[in-house]
Protein backbone atom coordinates (compact mmCIF):
# COMPACT_ATOMS: atom_id res chain seq x y z
CA UNK A 1 0.00 0.00 0.00
CA UNK A 2 1.41 3.39 -0.71
CA UNK A 3 1.90 5.65 1.67
CA UNK A 4 -0.65 8.66 0.33
CA UNK A 5 -2.74 6.02 0.72
CA UNK A 6 -2.17 4.88 4.12
CA UNK A 7 -2.51 8.72 4.76
CA UNK A 8 -6.06 8.79 3.36
CA UNK A 9 -6.64 5.87 5.69
CA UNK A 10 -5.36 8.16 8.52
CA UNK A 11 -6.68 11.21 10.04
CA UNK A 12 -9.34 13.25 8.45
CA UNK A 13 -8.54 15.57 6.01
CA UNK A 14 -9.27 19.00 7.06
CA UNK A 15 -8.50 20.43 3.47
CA UNK A 16 -6.19 23.05 4.75
CA UNK A 17 -2.85 21.92 5.22
CA UNK A 18 -0.28 24.16 2.85
CA UNK A 19 1.91 25.42 5.81
CA UNK A 20 4.95 27.46 5.56
CA UNK A 21 8.45 26.07 5.15
CA UNK A 22 11.03 25.72 8.20
CA UNK A 23 12.77 28.66 6.76
CA UNK A 24 9.45 30.79 6.95
CA UNK A 25 9.20 29.30 10.57
CA UNK A 26 12.53 30.48 11.27
CA UNK A 27 11.48 34.10 9.59
CA UNK A 28 8.55 34.92 12.02
CA UNK A 29 10.54 33.70 15.02
CA UNK A 30 13.27 36.25 14.57
CA UNK A 31 10.50 38.69 14.05
CA UNK A 32 9.30 37.62 17.19
CA UNK A 33 12.39 38.35 18.67
CA UNK A 34 13.12 41.33 17.39
CA UNK A 35 9.62 42.95 18.32
CA UNK A 36 9.86 41.49 21.69
CA UNK A 37 13.70 43.55 21.77
CA UNK A 38 11.71 46.56 20.57
CA UNK A 39 9.64 46.38 22.94
CA UNK A 40 12.07 46.00 26.25
CA UNK A 41 14.30 49.33 24.72
CA UNK A 42 11.20 51.10 24.26
CA UNK A 43 10.56 50.46 28.12
CA UNK A 44 13.98 52.13 28.69
CA UNK A 45 13.66 55.08 26.69
CA UNK A 46 12.32 57.63 29.52
CA UNK A 47 10.13 59.83 25.77
CA UNK A 48 8.01 56.75 25.96
CA UNK A 49 6.81 57.04 29.58
CA UNK A 50 6.31 60.88 29.50
CA UNK A 51 4.81 61.59 26.11
CA UNK A 52 2.30 58.56 27.31
CA UNK A 53 3.18 56.91 24.05
CA UNK A 54 4.31 53.76 25.98
CA UNK A 55 1.00 51.71 26.82
CA UNK A 56 -0.04 52.23 23.36
CA UNK A 57 3.14 51.55 21.47
CA UNK A 58 2.98 47.90 23.91
CA UNK A 59 0.03 47.69 23.05
CA UNK A 60 0.48 47.49 19.39
CA UNK A 61 3.67 45.20 19.14
CA UNK A 62 1.95 42.91 21.79
CA UNK A 63 -0.55 42.13 19.40
CA UNK A 64 1.65 42.35 16.48
CA UNK A 65 3.35 39.15 18.32
CA UNK A 66 -0.03 38.00 19.07
CA UNK A 67 -1.18 37.71 15.64
CA UNK A 68 1.64 36.56 14.42
CA UNK A 69 1.70 33.41 16.41
CA UNK A 70 -1.69 32.82 15.95
CA UNK A 71 -1.94 32.86 12.65
CA UNK A 72 1.60 31.18 11.77
CA UNK A 73 2.50 29.02 14.67
CA UNK A 74 -1.06 27.59 15.27
CA UNK A 75 -1.85 28.11 11.30
CA UNK A 76 -5.13 29.56 11.63
CA UNK A 77 -3.76 31.66 8.90
CA UNK A 78 -4.27 28.38 6.48
CA UNK A 79 -6.71 26.22 8.42
CA UNK A 80 -10.33 25.80 7.96
CA UNK A 81 -11.92 29.59 9.05
CA UNK A 82 -14.43 27.29 11.12
CA UNK A 83 -11.49 26.57 13.52
CA UNK A 84 -10.70 30.56 13.73
CA UNK A 85 -14.55 31.78 14.45
CA UNK A 86 -14.34 28.97 17.20
CA UNK A 87 -11.08 30.77 18.30
CA UNK A 88 -12.22 34.44 17.97
CA UNK A 89 -15.78 33.68 19.71
CA UNK A 90 -13.96 32.80 23.03
CA UNK A 91 -11.03 36.38 22.58
CA UNK A 92 -14.07 38.82 21.87
CA UNK A 93 -15.73 37.04 25.38
CA UNK A 94 -12.78 37.08 27.33
CA UNK A 95 -11.92 41.18 25.53
CA UNK A 96 -15.20 41.43 26.66
CA UNK A 97 -15.05 40.29 30.40
CA UNK A 98 -11.74 42.30 31.17
CA UNK A 99 -13.08 45.76 29.58
CA UNK A 100 -16.45 44.92 31.64
CA UNK A 101 -14.42 44.15 35.23
CA UNK A 102 -12.39 47.04 34.42
CA UNK A 103 -15.08 49.60 33.80
CA UNK A 104 -17.02 48.27 36.71
CA UNK A 105 -14.35 48.49 39.11
CA UNK A 106 -12.88 52.07 38.23
CA UNK A 107 -16.83 53.04 39.00
CA UNK A 108 -17.51 51.14 41.85
CA UNK A 109 -14.26 51.63 44.32
CA UNK A 110 -13.57 48.41 46.27
CA UNK A 111 -14.08 48.60 49.99
CA UNK A 112 -10.77 47.03 51.68
CA UNK A 113 -11.11 46.76 55.72
CA UNK A 114 -13.41 49.75 56.92
CA UNK A 115 -11.04 52.54 54.31
CA UNK A 116 -11.74 53.65 50.91
CA UNK A 117 -8.80 52.84 48.59
CA UNK A 118 -8.80 56.30 47.11
CA UNK A 119 -8.29 57.90 50.82
CA UNK A 120 -11.30 58.92 51.68
CA UNK A 121 -12.88 57.68 55.03
CA UNK B 1 -7.09 -5.70 -0.39
CA UNK B 2 -10.43 -4.95 -0.12
CA UNK B 3 -9.79 -1.84 1.68
CA UNK B 4 -6.53 -0.84 -0.46
CA UNK B 5 -8.83 -0.95 -3.10
CA UNK B 6 -11.77 1.14 -1.79
CA UNK B 7 -8.89 3.27 -0.70
CA UNK B 8 -7.12 3.94 -3.94
CA UNK B 9 -10.93 4.52 -5.15
CA UNK B 10 -11.33 7.23 -3.28
CA UNK B 11 -7.70 8.23 -3.97
CA UNK B 12 -8.89 9.05 -7.34
CA UNK B 13 -12.02 10.76 -6.27
CA UNK B 14 -14.72 7.27 -7.28
CA UNK B 15 -16.33 8.66 -3.75
CA UNK B 16 -18.80 6.60 -1.65
CA UNK B 17 -17.08 3.48 -1.31
CA UNK B 18 -14.23 5.28 -0.64
CA UNK B 19 -15.78 7.14 1.88
CA UNK B 20 -17.11 3.79 3.82
CA UNK B 21 -14.36 2.60 4.01
CA UNK B 22 -12.28 5.92 5.78
CA UNK B 23 -15.37 5.83 7.77
CA UNK B 24 -15.22 2.52 9.11
CA UNK B 25 -11.83 2.98 10.55
CA UNK B 26 -12.08 6.59 11.43
CA UNK B 27 -15.49 8.28 12.23
CA UNK B 28 -15.10 11.71 10.43
CA UNK B 29 -17.66 14.55 12.21
CA UNK B 30 -20.26 16.17 9.77
CA UNK B 31 -18.53 18.95 9.82
CA UNK B 32 -15.89 17.69 7.50
CA UNK B 33 -13.51 18.89 10.66
CA UNK B 34 -11.81 16.74 13.42
CA UNK B 35 -13.24 16.72 15.99
CA UNK B 36 -10.14 16.45 18.32
CA UNK B 37 -8.98 19.48 16.81
CA UNK B 38 -12.06 21.59 17.04
CA UNK B 39 -12.31 20.47 21.05
CA UNK B 40 -9.05 21.81 21.23
CA UNK B 41 -9.69 25.09 19.83
CA UNK B 42 -13.12 25.14 21.95
CA UNK B 43 -11.00 24.68 25.23
CA UNK B 44 -8.81 27.46 23.86
CA UNK B 45 -11.07 29.95 23.77
CA UNK B 46 -12.75 29.00 26.95
CA UNK B 47 -9.04 29.18 28.58
CA UNK B 48 -9.23 32.90 26.64
CA UNK B 49 -11.90 33.54 28.76
CA UNK B 50 -9.83 32.20 32.26
CA UNK B 51 -6.64 34.24 31.86
CA UNK B 52 -9.12 36.87 30.64
CA UNK B 53 -10.62 37.15 34.11
CA UNK B 54 -7.11 36.76 35.91
CA UNK B 55 -5.98 39.44 33.70
CA UNK B 56 -8.35 41.57 34.46
CA UNK B 57 -8.26 40.86 38.84
CA UNK B 58 -4.42 41.39 38.30
CA UNK B 59 -5.45 44.82 36.20
CA UNK B 60 -7.56 46.24 38.85
CA UNK B 61 -5.48 44.82 42.04
CA UNK B 62 -2.28 46.36 40.85
CA UNK B 63 -4.19 49.81 40.38
CA UNK B 64 -5.35 49.52 43.49
CA UNK B 65 -2.42 48.40 45.20
CA UNK B 66 -0.76 51.19 43.82
CA UNK B 67 -3.39 53.45 45.16
CA UNK B 68 -3.60 51.65 48.78
CA UNK B 69 0.13 52.45 48.48
CA UNK B 70 0.19 56.63 48.00
CA UNK B 71 -2.64 56.84 50.49
CA UNK B 72 -0.79 55.03 53.16
CA UNK B 73 -2.44 51.70 53.39
CA UNK B 74 -0.06 49.62 51.83
CA UNK B 75 2.51 47.42 52.63
CA UNK B 76 5.02 44.91 51.56
CA UNK B 77 7.08 45.86 48.31
CA UNK B 78 4.79 46.89 45.03
CA UNK B 79 5.01 46.21 40.90
CA UNK B 80 7.74 48.96 39.88
CA UNK B 81 10.23 48.55 42.90
CA UNK B 82 10.13 44.38 42.64
CA UNK B 83 10.06 43.05 38.65
CA UNK B 84 13.05 42.73 36.95
CA UNK B 85 12.51 43.36 33.35
CA UNK B 86 15.94 42.10 31.56
CA UNK B 87 15.22 38.64 33.76
CA UNK B 88 11.96 38.61 32.26
CA UNK B 89 12.60 39.66 28.63
CA UNK B 90 15.10 36.51 28.31
CA UNK B 91 12.26 34.15 29.99
CA UNK B 92 9.87 35.48 26.98
CA UNK B 93 12.36 34.93 24.48
CA UNK B 94 12.93 31.36 25.87
CA UNK B 95 9.30 30.82 25.67
CA UNK B 96 8.88 32.17 21.97
CA UNK B 97 11.86 30.02 21.05
CA UNK B 98 10.44 26.98 22.07
CA UNK B 99 6.88 27.76 20.10
CA UNK B 100 9.87 27.82 16.99
CA UNK B 101 10.80 24.36 17.95
CA UNK B 102 7.73 23.05 18.54
CA UNK B 103 6.36 24.08 14.84
CA UNK B 104 9.64 22.42 13.85
CA UNK B 105 8.66 19.11 15.30
CA UNK B 106 5.12 19.44 13.58
CA UNK B 107 6.81 20.21 10.46
CA UNK B 108 9.40 16.96 11.02
CA UNK B 109 6.66 14.66 11.49
CA UNK B 110 4.50 16.02 8.49
CA UNK B 111 7.34 14.91 6.65
CA UNK B 112 7.96 11.67 8.19
CA UNK B 113 11.33 12.61 10.00
CA UNK B 114 10.97 10.73 13.42
CA UNK B 115 14.40 11.50 14.59
CA UNK B 116 13.72 15.54 14.03
CA UNK B 117 9.62 14.78 15.83
CA UNK B 118 12.37 13.67 19.05
CA UNK B 119 15.05 16.57 18.73
CA UNK B 120 12.72 19.43 18.13
CA UNK B 121 9.70 17.71 20.76
CA UNK B 122 13.02 17.26 23.44
CA UNK B 123 13.95 21.01 23.00
CA UNK B 124 10.42 22.55 23.17
CA UNK B 125 10.34 20.53 26.66
CA UNK B 126 13.56 21.89 27.82
CA UNK B 127 12.81 25.47 26.44
CA UNK B 128 9.32 25.24 28.61
CA UNK B 129 11.41 23.71 31.42
CA UNK B 130 13.79 26.35 31.74
CA UNK B 131 11.10 28.91 31.90
CA UNK B 132 9.76 26.99 34.30
CA UNK B 133 12.95 27.34 36.39
CA UNK B 134 13.18 30.66 35.57
CA UNK B 135 9.85 31.31 37.35
CA UNK B 136 10.81 29.23 40.06
CA UNK B 137 13.61 31.72 40.86
CA UNK B 138 11.92 34.49 40.08
CA UNK B 139 9.11 33.82 43.04
CA UNK B 140 11.75 32.32 45.21
CA UNK B 141 13.51 35.89 45.03
CA UNK B 142 10.22 37.88 45.63
CA UNK B 143 9.53 35.56 48.50
CA UNK B 144 13.03 36.84 50.01
CA UNK B 145 12.58 40.27 49.12
CA UNK B 146 9.07 39.86 51.06
CA UNK B 147 6.70 39.63 48.50
CA UNK B 148 4.26 36.51 49.28
CA UNK B 149 0.94 35.70 48.38
CA UNK B 150 -1.16 36.76 51.51
CA UNK B 151 1.03 40.27 51.00
CA UNK B 152 -1.00 42.58 49.67
CA UNK B 153 -3.23 42.52 46.74
CA UNK B 154 -0.42 42.77 44.20
CA UNK B 155 1.20 39.83 45.54
CA UNK B 156 -2.49 38.02 45.51
CA UNK B 157 -3.02 38.77 41.94
CA UNK B 158 0.57 38.70 40.31
CA UNK B 159 0.71 34.71 41.95
CA UNK B 160 -1.82 34.08 41.29
CA UNK B 161 -2.22 34.99 37.27
CA UNK B 162 1.39 34.22 36.69
CA UNK B 163 1.08 31.09 38.91
CA UNK B 164 -1.97 29.23 37.05
CA UNK B 165 0.46 30.03 34.10
CA UNK B 166 3.18 27.95 34.98
CA UNK B 167 0.74 25.33 35.66
CA UNK B 168 -0.15 25.40 31.87
CA UNK B 169 3.18 25.49 31.21
CA UNK B 170 3.85 22.14 33.72
CA UNK B 171 1.05 20.17 31.54
CA UNK B 172 2.32 21.06 28.41
CA UNK B 173 6.11 20.02 29.16
CA UNK B 174 4.75 16.70 30.48
CA UNK B 175 2.49 16.01 27.04
CA UNK B 176 5.70 16.67 25.19
CA UNK B 177 7.64 14.32 27.24
CA UNK B 178 4.50 11.61 26.64
CA UNK B 179 4.64 12.07 23.51
CA UNK B 180 8.51 12.04 22.97
CA UNK B 181 8.16 8.77 25.11
CA UNK B 182 5.30 7.63 22.80
CA UNK B 183 7.04 8.62 19.75
CA UNK B 184 10.31 6.14 20.54
CA UNK B 185 8.08 3.58 21.15
CA UNK B 186 7.19 3.90 17.51
CA UNK B 187 3.45 5.61 18.29
CA UNK B 188 3.57 8.75 16.40
CA UNK B 189 3.33 8.10 12.67
CA UNK B 190 3.35 10.48 10.13
CA UNK B 191 -0.36 9.79 9.29
CA UNK B 192 -1.20 10.71 13.00
CA UNK B 193 1.10 13.85 12.65
CA UNK B 194 -2.76 15.77 13.91
CA UNK B 195 -1.71 14.43 17.71
CA UNK B 196 1.20 16.47 17.82
CA UNK B 197 -0.80 19.37 15.86
CA UNK B 198 -2.94 19.40 18.27
CA UNK B 199 -0.06 19.28 21.20
CA UNK B 200 1.30 22.29 19.84
CA UNK B 201 -1.57 24.27 19.48
CA UNK B 202 -1.62 24.50 23.39
CA UNK B 203 2.06 24.76 23.86
CA UNK B 204 1.59 27.78 21.67
CA UNK B 205 -1.25 29.13 23.37
CA UNK B 206 0.65 29.11 26.79
CA UNK B 207 3.46 30.97 24.51
CA UNK B 208 0.25 34.00 23.04
CA UNK B 209 -0.94 34.11 27.35
CA UNK B 210 2.77 35.28 27.81
CA UNK B 211 2.79 37.85 25.29
CA UNK B 212 0.14 39.60 26.94
CA UNK B 213 1.52 38.73 30.28
CA UNK B 214 4.69 39.88 29.80
CA UNK B 215 3.63 43.38 28.62
CA UNK B 216 0.64 43.55 31.07
CA UNK B 217 2.24 42.45 34.19
CA UNK B 218 5.86 43.70 33.07
CA UNK B 219 6.41 46.14 30.91
CA UNK B 220 3.31 48.60 31.68
CA UNK B 221 3.76 51.10 34.29
CA UNK B 222 1.08 50.98 36.94
CA UNK B 223 2.77 53.21 39.23
CA UNK B 224 2.35 56.45 37.20
CA UNK B 225 -1.30 55.63 35.99
CA UNK B 226 -2.17 55.29 39.66
CA UNK B 227 -0.20 58.70 40.23
CA UNK B 228 -1.99 60.30 37.49
CA UNK B 229 -5.44 59.08 38.79
CA UNK B 230 -4.85 60.01 42.88
CA UNK B 231 -3.38 63.21 41.81
CA UNK B 232 -6.85 63.59 39.39
CA UNK B 233 -8.95 62.29 42.33
CA UNK B 234 -7.50 65.24 44.83
CA UNK B 235 -7.75 67.78 42.20
CA UNK B 236 -11.69 66.98 41.77
CA UNK B 237 -11.82 66.80 45.57
CA UNK B 238 -10.15 70.00 45.95
CA UNK B 239 -13.13 71.85 43.63
CA UNK B 240 -15.34 69.95 45.47
CA UNK B 241 -16.54 67.06 42.67
CA UNK B 242 -14.84 64.41 44.86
Amino acid sequence: MTDHALQLQGEPEDHSHSHPSQAVYIRIALFLTIVTAIEVAIWYIEWFHDSGALVPSLAILSIAKFVTVVGYFMHLKFDDHRYRYTFASGLILAISIVTALVILMRTHKIEYGLRLISGSN
Amino acid sequence: MAQAVATLEHAHGAGDVGHEAEHADHPHSSTGLDSRKLLMWLFLASDCMFFGSLIAMYMIYRGDAERMFLSGQGSGPLANEILDIPYTSISAFVLLMSSLTMVLALASIQRGNQRGLRVWLGATALLGTVFLGGQFFEFSSFHEEGLGLTTNIFGSSFFTLTGFHGAHVTIGVFWLISLVIVSLRGGVRQDQALNVEIAGLYWHFVDIVWIIIFTLVYLIPYDKVATVHHEAEQGFRLIGLG
